[in-house]
């Protein structure tokens, strides 16, 4: 029997694997094929994409179950699904069919206001948004194996996750300065454990990898994430939302896997269709 | 002085780079474009998802660059999708990737991130004590032929395997602070 410490470094190992990847929101196993084809290292399995969530309003709620396992059986790479923000029901069920990975996501309607999952209660590794450092460290706590910034899911607009990451950055920037007493303090501030704290300021980074999410509709939008120092990327609504969802796919995983080098990033930006119509931030603020 | 190229187009390179790098008179570089392949004295293949490496080795044109290198007998390890791509057949599939190691291997053979785990063995070959082994979402050896020499066996499946300038590993030595597995492919490569 493993033990939960052993549990959680094994998932944050396989987490591990997905670095330099980019993982696809899919909604049918047509899309989850064209995504493995393209290049991505796993697929998140939805109803609906966040811009059709923006779009039609209403309570955004974990997916089908015979859905999700159609996806699963339709490829090789690993398979995501989400659960609603404190749904550990959602979270059961999903573990149950056998996902990769549970997204607790900000994406659908949150299912506690006040609570997220106890994920270390769970087999199955966790990725979870934040938008700065404090709560990176505290999903982290709770059993986060990845961190995703948050970003604006669905609006095609990057500026959000451009924020998120220079922040997280800049407060990990900010830890590496300080002395243990002053440490203290930081994990009074940011209502973050002292232990993960002390690890952030010792390495100079978080404790697992942290992927860019939220409004990446380009080939240039995922290289930026990654020259902000993410270690991957989601691409949700920006690939089949687009006028050539195979080119996009594939334009936006060479441009992650070559993101320091712009010859490459240039020849992949040109033709490759329509980019998905963006949404500008906040006129169309999703109402979570 | 040796140099070793780790294979970066997805997965986990800055652990190999990172290990690499506290072993002396190695080299160690992340290699990616056509170009980074030259002058290399080895080659690590690292963890990842065997099925995304392959598409982007096709996708880069880099697989040829690489077979060539398996042609001049430069030393290659593959750890975990790294020994997926070096086998010769896949099982449940048609396919292979780059098609160099006479090995047959299962992909996800111990079932899904339910099953990884971490283990302790000795492999006699690479030291006399054991060794911390890290399987994540492991594969492992089903058959072989006789130019390919097991290395270790764990629980009656290969997980270790080496023919001639090829090594193959299901476990991620980079997961761990251990560097003897790393010294014994240096060895491989200065020997070469």
């Amino acid at each position: 029997m493993k033990s939960v410490t052993d549990r959680y470094e094994l998932n944050k190992n396989l987490a591990q694997m997905l670095k330099g990847g980019v993982i696809m929101d899919v909604t049918n196993p047509q899309e989850a094929a064209i995504a493995e084809e393209a290049g991505s290292v796993a697929v998140m399995a939805l109803e609906r994409v966040p811009a059709d969530i923006r779009a039609e309003g209403g309570v955004a709620r974990s997916s089908d179950p015979a859905m999700i396992k159609e996806i699963i059986s339709a490829v090789s790479i690993p398979v995501m699904a989400k659960a609603r923000i404190g749904h550990f029901v959602e979270a059961q069920i999903l573990e149950e069919i056998g996902v990769d990975y549970i997204d607790e996501s900000e994406v659908l309607t949150p299912a506690d206001n006040t609570n997220h999952i106890d994920k270390n209660e769970f087999e199955v590794p966790f990725v979870c948004g934040a938008t700065n450092l404090s709560e990176a460290l505290r999903r982290i706590a709770e059993g986060a194996s990845m961190i995703r910034t948050k970003g604006e899911a669905g609006t095609g607009n990057v500026v959000e996750a451009v924020k998120h990451m220079r922040k997280l950055n800049s407060q990990i920037r900010t830890l590496t300065t300080k002395d243990n007493e002053e440490l203290m303090t930081t994990a009074k501030e940011m209502r973050a454990p002292f232990e993960l704290i002390k690890y952030v300021a010792k390495e100079g980074a978080l404790p697992v990898i942290n992927f860019a999410a939220g409004g990446i509709a380009t080939p240039a939008d995922a290289a930026m994430m990654m020259q902000l120092g993410c270690d991957g990327v989601f691409v949700g609504s920006g690939i089949f939302k687009s006028g050539n969802p195979k080119k996009r796919a594939r334009a936006i995983v060479k441009a992650t896997a070559h993101y320091d080098d712009p010859a490459v990033v240039a020849e992949v930006s040109e033709n490759i269709g329509e980019a998905m119509v963006g949404i500008e931030h906040p006129s169309k603020k999703m109402s979570i | 002085m040796i140099t070793i190229g780790v294979l970066d187009l997805q997965g986990g390179v800055r652990e190999h780079l990172h290990l690499l790098s506290q072993i002396s008179n190695v080299r160690a570089l992340s290699v990616k474009k056509k170009e980074d392949f030259n002058n290399l004295d080895g080659l690590i293949l690292p963890g990842g998802e065997s099925t995304t490496i392959s598409k982007l080795l096709n996708i880069f044109e880099l697989k040829d660059i690489i077979i060539n290198l398996n042609k001049e007998e430069i030393p290659i390890w593959g750890t975990c999708a790294g020994m997926i791509l070096l086998a010769k057949e896949i099982a449940g599939t048609s396919t292979s990737h780059l098609n160099l190691m006479d090995i047959k291997v299962k992909r996800n053979a111990y079932g899904n991130q339910l099953a990884s785990f971490k283990s302790k063995k000795v492999i006699p070959k690479i030291s006399k004590k054991e060794l911390p082994l890290v399987f994540i979402r492991a594969p492992y050896i089903t058959n072989k032929n006789k130019k390919v020499k097991t290395l270790l066996k764990l629980d009656g499946k290969i997980v270790a395997a080496e023919q001639d300038n090829l090594l193959a590993t299901a476990f991620h030595p980079e997961l761990t602070t251990d560097l003897r597995v790393h010294k014994y492919f240096v060895n491989k490569v200065k020997a070469d």
